[in-house]
């Protein structure tokens, strides 16, 4: 008998190893759903999947009576509008921030320590001072995503660009270049796959901001629906939404990849070596 | 009247902090010469081709390029190649090559497109060829040998023809068969761009194969206690008349018989600095 360190399952033992639990998830909430509903028909804890899809069934394809809208489909507009906007503007200056600290002492003198210092504020104790400043529209939600995003970015990049090795730095120099050359053509499309890393290792921490400050002042959105079903206790549709968004995360984070993967080829084998 | 000395020390000193890295070196350098160094790891050869590239300042003396102080700098006349890390991992091996011609034609975009950025790469091109990277043209440096990464690196350096190039090890790290063939290429270009080449090599019989002169550095005073108290200096400065020979291309047969000789004289020369 091998050491258990060195007993590696074979690739289908692996898929279905990977399946299982997903599997087992799903079967023990059939249960539990099939007995409660037994129980009593109108049992709102555990909807059977036919009420869930009921329930997504009337918001995402009968338009609102109220409004006329199909509501499955704005919340998801109005929420990935929001979080990409927000990731947009956070990679933006996290990125210019991170560069230009970490590659020029002149500017990381003053302002490493004011990102050390702002990246530990708790974003969330802050959204009070969005609303009052911002208003309650659609600016303190990006905001908010933006102050919780953008230091951590920056701080990434500002690591990554510290960590290029001095030879690159000194050769370039050797070979004519300025400043704003080396950060034109060696920093910035080194760091490029850097960013798209740091962003999806962020978007977590995005989907969190988004769902807190929709919960607390929105008219749409995906965590805006499900704090407003919460009061009837709308358990088919806070699963199926929880579910979805799970699934918008997952999609992001492997459309990314796929993007690093295809741009910077170079950046991947790198790595893997 | 002689002509100024290309490289000139004089009484130069290098510290970082109590560390005393480089004391008292007196040399000059004549335009053409290859100069190859060895010594311990860690008495101060890099440390040397850093204040020739102007990365680190003398702490005390003079270091002149043509009897004026060395640019504060690296900049284009003194091109290097380091062990490693030398080349742009997220640049294809022409487009690596052609960077620094980006630099000095294309000075807010460093980048060149169209006309401009063929007739670079047809340069680039032919120099890739001399360095025998032809049929590597489009790959990225992850996907060439650790052999075809220096040459890729000293074509890079080549290209805006530095008079100076600067070499850390550069075969350090290369299988010997490769390091032979390597040796032919860095003679070549040595003749043909007319360098003076600085070489630090862990490997005497290279040093003495390679080099026009070859310089050891070691510390000629020590301190028991105080093991840093003393820098290192050019011990030995062995000029090797022999390599000379090698500049009329017509006698390479006669020459290469020659060189076969003279590394066999290196072994034993070797032998008599170790004893
Ligand atoms: N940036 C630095 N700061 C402090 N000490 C250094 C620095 N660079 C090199 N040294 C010291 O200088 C000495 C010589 O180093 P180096 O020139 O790299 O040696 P070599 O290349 O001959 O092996 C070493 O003792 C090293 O610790
Ligand atoms: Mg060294």
């Amino acid at each position: 008998m091998k050491r258990l360190i060195n007993l590696t399952p074979s690739k289908p033992a692996r898929v279905l190893l990977g399946i299982l639990p997903f599997a087992l998830i799903l079967l023990v909430y059939l249960f539990a759903s099939d007995a409660r509903q037994a129980e009593n028909a109108s049992d709102k804890l555990l909807p059977a999947f036919s009420q869930m899809g009921d329930a997504i069934q009337s918001l995402a394809f009968e338009p609102s009576k109220r409004t006329g809208d199909y509501l499955f489909w704005q919340d998801t507009m109005s929420s990935l509008q929001r979080l990409a906007l927000g990731m947009g503007i956070a990679a933006l200056i996290g990125f210019s921030l991170g560069i230009l600290t970490g590659a020029i002492p002149t500017i990381h003198a003053p302002l490493a320590p004011l990102l050390t210092v702002i990246s530990l504020i708790p974003p969330m104790a802050i959204l009070p001072v969005l609303f009052i400043v911002f208003g309650l529209g659609e600016i303190s939600k990006v905001a908010l995503i933006v102050i919780g995003v953008a230091p951590f970015i920056a701080r990434d990049i500002q690591r990554s660009t510290q960590e290029i090795p001095l030879e690159q730095l000194v050769k370039a120099q050797t070979l004519g270049s300025s400043s704003w050359q080396i950060l034109l053509r060696v920093l910035i499309p080194q760091m490029l796959p850097r960013l798209i890393s740091s962003v999806r290792l962020s978007l977590c921490t995005a989907w969190l901001f988004l769902i807190a400050a929709e919960a607390i002042a929105s008219t749409d959105g995906l965590g805006y629906r499900i704090f407003l079903v919460r009061r009837y206790m709308s358990m088919d549709v806070i699963l199926p939404y929880v579910a979805w968004i799970t699934f918008l995360a997952f999609l992001l984070d492997w459309l990314l990849d796929r993007l690093s993967k295809r741009c910077f080829p170079w950046h991947h084998q790198e790595a893997s070596k | 009247m002689k002509p100024t000395p290309l490289i000139q020390a004089k009484n130069l000193w290098k510290r970082y902090g109590d560390n005393v890295v480089l004391e008292r070196m007196n040399v000059q350098v004549n335009a053409g010469e290859f100069i190859t160094m060895v010594g311990t790891s860690g008495c101060g050869k890099s440390t040397f081709l850093k204040m020739l590239l102007g990365m680190e300042p003398p702490s005390s003396g003079e270091l002149l390029l043509e009897g004026k102080p060395i640019p504060a700098e690296p900049d284009q006349s003194r091109g290097i190649v380091f062990q490693q890390y030398s080349v742009f991992p997220h640049l294809t091996v022409l487009q690596n090559v052609i960077l620094a011609r980006e630099f000095e034609r294309s000075r807010f975009l460093g980048k060149l497109f169209g006309a401009a950025r063929r007739r670079v790469e047809d340069e680039a091109k032919r120099l890739i060829e001399t360095v025998g990277l032809t049929p590597a043209v489009h790959r990225y440096p992850h996907e060439l040998s650790g052999g075809m990464k220096q040459r890729l690196a000293i074509a890079q350096a080549l290209i805006r023809q530095p008079r100076i190039l600067l070499l850390d090890e550069p075969f350090g790290a290369l299988d010997p068969g490769i390091r032979a063939d390597m040796h032919q290429l860095v003679l070549k270009l040595w003749e043909e761009h007319q360098l003076t080449v600085f070489m630090v090599t862990h490997d005497l019989s290279e040093g003495f194969y390679l080099g026009t002169r070859l310089w050891v550095f070691d510390k000629l005073r020590r301190d028991q206690q105080a093991p840093t108290a003393y820098g290192a200096n050019i011990t030995y400065d062995l000029p090797i008349t022999r390599q000379k020979i090698i500049a009329p291309q017509e006698t390479s047969a006669i020459v290469e018989h020659y060189l076969r000789d003279s590394q066999d004289k290196a072994t034993t020369e070797q032998e008599l600095l170790l004893s």
